[in-house]
């Protein structure tokens, strides 16, 4: 049980609440209601313990990856030689992994763009240029810029869902296990 | 401990869901809670819905706690999403659908069956145990997120098919106080708890939306049942009420046999193209066609759609096959399959009768939706007319079999056609949102939906009479509960006295009936069609002698009782003196496997 309720901790710890309030925290308003709905992590009744997170035994980007592979076959076709394969032949894989890579970072990370206004109009700029929410481009002259077009809308996750992972080391290093048909 | 929440549980054939509120605010404000489960082995996720699977592992797994929850000792199985996934894999390993197995009395519930004829080696558990551990799985979650707030000491709502019979409902409340639900929680009809989603998501205004006399039909189709409700609006001290006048059989047809009929069709177009697909290609497919099916259904779609299948090697791309599907096949499959055109006065074709059927789940024989439904119609409306209808369940997100059935129901009612009722969009949720919300209003005052008891009840009586040789005594069955009897109320049943042999067990047969709306405690019937009876679970009471009689039988009537929480107690009172006996169901010793 330990490796697993150590893991537990990492979910449940203030350390990894903090950052998801604080994910849910930053500008915009989150687009509707059930999203919020969705994401609002359960209030726990209990004042936060200070507990140092135990070092994970993996890290959540292999986590993450696993996740890809398992959901979407992602690793599959990233290492997947593509010059032999015609544009159609391609075509017909990626609808998939599209479809199921897509599904899957949109219930864990939700993300959504940094600003909502249309791509192509006019927005103005505060102090989000300065903390990295927004990224100047064009003619960028000394003094303060007031507004400008919106080129891209970026995009944010608005939660941080990854999996817990409660295996051991022999592995941690493993994104998809191999296979092994017994006849 | 007072009741900090309210809880609503929906415990589905497919998906379990949990939906709660806090009990110090204004207004309910319903969350759904995220459910942490074993997505892949070592690899626990939190979603919102808990697939309704189990998995038995094997010693390794179990050796190697791969499955293992923070909250559980035993890793020997997995629930969720991971055990899903495993059940394509491995169906002999794994358990599924066993809510379906708790309603089906021709099989002893309580002995360990599932996974349904597993090979020997394969623990195999019984569907109470089952239906118990998906609860389990969800208390603990609750209580991981609320460690003060003990589900024991909260408000319960768990939602049942409003088909289940007593015996059922008996089965789903004997798992639930076994995983740790509060002893007075409340069973809850589903489609009545769609129906408490939609009064929560319209608030007052469902006054205004609905009249005196209207009739709206809720038709939840779930994953793998289908279930029939009819409200009728009435009139109270000059309020609207909600009265539930009728329910349906309970139908064993959902979307996933819509997503299995689409899969079998593209199979044989892969075999067209001399392809064969391995079972694991094969569930793969079913997973496409699942995601397929929207936008083949839908109106503007492309004629043709691409279902393409990977293989099972790292290489994607080279081991893809494809075909490509046209949408008027596919759509004239599961429209005509599952919603065929159909006349009010039809009836669904009626299985074959065999003398070897199998014991295994009675899924129906006729998967023509719109054929029960107009017989469950032209049944309860008994001639009169249908305004609104509310449809639930996931396969209603595809449009085209909302405007079917819609279609298919306006042509039944030309003269007043009746229409949807929107507010609640959220098909995979609203049950248990519903039984939340059901749940407030229980205790904070609201619009309740009255019914009572969905089914009339009946014990089967052996008439004194010659004996004949080789023919048992004519049976007949006398009513004891009524459809409609109210929660909170008892009943002394009239009848003559019946003589129970003292020491000894008595038994009764017991039969139910969803349409036979007229009967009285009291009535006895002398025949009766197989559409109106079905037997469910016979009744037993071991009768003690009293000290100072030396009578060895005793003469005794029936007296039945719903309680507060909906639970039906049948009792046998003594004629003259006030001794009783409670009936039990005796599940165990009727089961045929």
């Amino acid at each position: 049980m330990g490796r697993i309720s150590l893991a537990w901790r990492v979910l449940t710890s203030s350390v990894f609440a903090a950052k998801v309030t604080s994910l849910l925290d930053a500008p915009p308003a989150l687009p509707d209601k059930k999203i919020a709905e969705t994401i609002a992590p359960p209030k726990s009744a209990a004042p936060p313990k200070p507990v140092a997170p135990p070092k994970p035994l993996r890290s959540d980007a292999v986590t993450l990856l696993a996740a890809l592979q398992r959901e979407g076959r992602l690793i599959d076709f990233l290492k997947e030689p593509i010059d032999e394969y015609s544009d159609a032949q391609v075509g017909a894989a990626v609808r998939d992994i599209h479809r199921d890579c897509g599904g899957m970072l949109e219930r864990q990370f939700a993300i959504r763009p940094v600003l909502e206004q249309a791509e192509g109009s006019n927005v103005t700029i505060g102090a989000d240029a300065k903390n990295g929410r927004i990224k100047l481009t064009g003619k960028i002259g000394e003094g303060h810029q007031a507004s400008g077009t919106l080129v891209h809308h970026g995009w944010q996750v608005t939660k941080s869902d990854v999996p817990v992972w409660t295996g051991d080391t022999a592995a941690a290093t493993v994104v998809a296990p191999a296979e092994v048909e017994v006849r | 401990m007072s009741a900090q929440f309210v809880i609503g549980i929906d415990l589905g054939t497919t998906n379990s869901v949990l939906a709660y509120s806090a009990l110090n605010e204004e207004q309910p404000q319903v969350q759904l809670l995220p459910i942490p489960q074993l997505v892949a082995a070592n690899t626990i996720e939190s979603r919102s819905m808990l697939p309704s699977f189990l998995y038995q592992c094997t010693d390794d797994e179990t050796t190697a706690k791969s499955f293992a929850l923070p909250w559980t000792e035993d890793p020997s199985f997995a629930l969720g999403h991971g055990a899903r996934a495993l059940s394509a894999e491995f169906p002999d390993r794994t358990v599924g659908a066993a809510k379906s197995w708790l309603g089906h009395s021709k099989v002893d519930r309580h002995q360990a069956i599932l996974p349904w004829q597993a090979p020997s080696g394969v623990a195999k558990i019984s569907p109470v145990t089952a239906s118990q551990r998906y609860l389990e799985h969800l208390v603990g979650a609750w209580q991981q997120a609320f460690p003060d707030a003990p589900m024991a000491d909260q408000n319960v709502v768990l939602t049942v098919p409003a088909s289940f019979d007593a015996s059922a409902r008996e089965l789903t409340r004997e798992a639930a106080l076994a995983a740790g639900l509060p002893k007075d929680f409340v069973l809850l009809e589903e489609p009545q708890a769609a129906t408490y989603a939609w009064l929560n998501a319209v608030g007052d205004r469902w006054r205004k939306l609905l009249k005196v006399g209207d009739r709206m039909l809720i038709c939840d189709i779930g994953g793998g049942t289908t279930d029939l409700t009819l409200v009728e609006v009435a009139e109270e001290g000059g309020e609207l009420t909600l009265q539930r006048a009728a329910v349906g059989n309970h139908l064993l047809v959902g979307g996933d046999n819509m997503d299995l009929a689409l899969a079998h069709h593209v199979a044989q177009l892969f075999a067209e193209k001399g392809l064969s697909l391995d079972p694991w290609q094969s569930v793969s497919l079913w997973h496409s066609c699942r995601n397929a099916k929207e936008a083949l259904l839908s109106e503007s779609g492309p004629d043709t759609h691409t279902i393409s299948v990977p293989g099972r090697s790292s290489r994607l791309i080279g081991g893809l096959v494809s075909v490509n599907v046209e949408r008027a096949q596919a759509t004239d499959l599961l429209l005509n399959g599952f919603f065929p055109p159909a006349k009010l006065s039809d009836r669904p074709a009626r299985p074959r009768a065999s003398g070897f059927r199998e014991i295994g789940l009675p899924y129906e024989a006729d998967t023509g939706i719109t054929r029960h439904l107009g017989a469950f119609l032209n049944q309860s409306l008994a001639g009169s007319g249908l305004t609104h209808v509310l449809f639930n369940g996931g396969v209603f997100k595809a449009n085209a079999l909302r405007s079917r059935l819609l279609g298919q129901l306006q042509s039944w009612f030309p003269d007043s056609p009746p229409h949807i009722v929107d507010g609640s969009d959220d098909l995979d949720y609203s049950v248990a949102r519903g039984a939340c919300f059901y749940g407030w209003t229980k205790l904070r005052g609201g619009v309740r939906i009255r019914g009572g008891t969905a089914r009339s009840y009946y014990v089967g009586i052996e008439t004194a009479g010659l004996a004949i040789p080789g023919a048992g005594r004519p049976l007949k069955a006398l009513c004891v509960v009524p459809i409609g009897m109210e929660e909170g109320t008892e009943v002394d049943v009239p009848s003559d006295a019946i003589g129970l042999v003292i020491g000894e067990s008595a038994r009764f047969r017991f039969f139910s009936s969803a349409n036979r709306r007229n009967d009285q405690p009291g009535e006895l019937l002398a025949r009766w069609s197989p559409d109106e009876l079905s037997e469910t679970d016979s009744l037993e009471a071991t009768l003690s002698a009293a000290e100072d009689t030396e009578e060895d039988y005793v003469p005794v009537t029936f007296h039945s009782k719903i309680t507060e929480l909906g639970v039906l107690e049948l009792w046998c009172v003594h004629e003259t003196d006030d001794e009783r006996w409670k009936l039990e169901f005796s599940v165990r010793d009727d089961a045929e496997a």
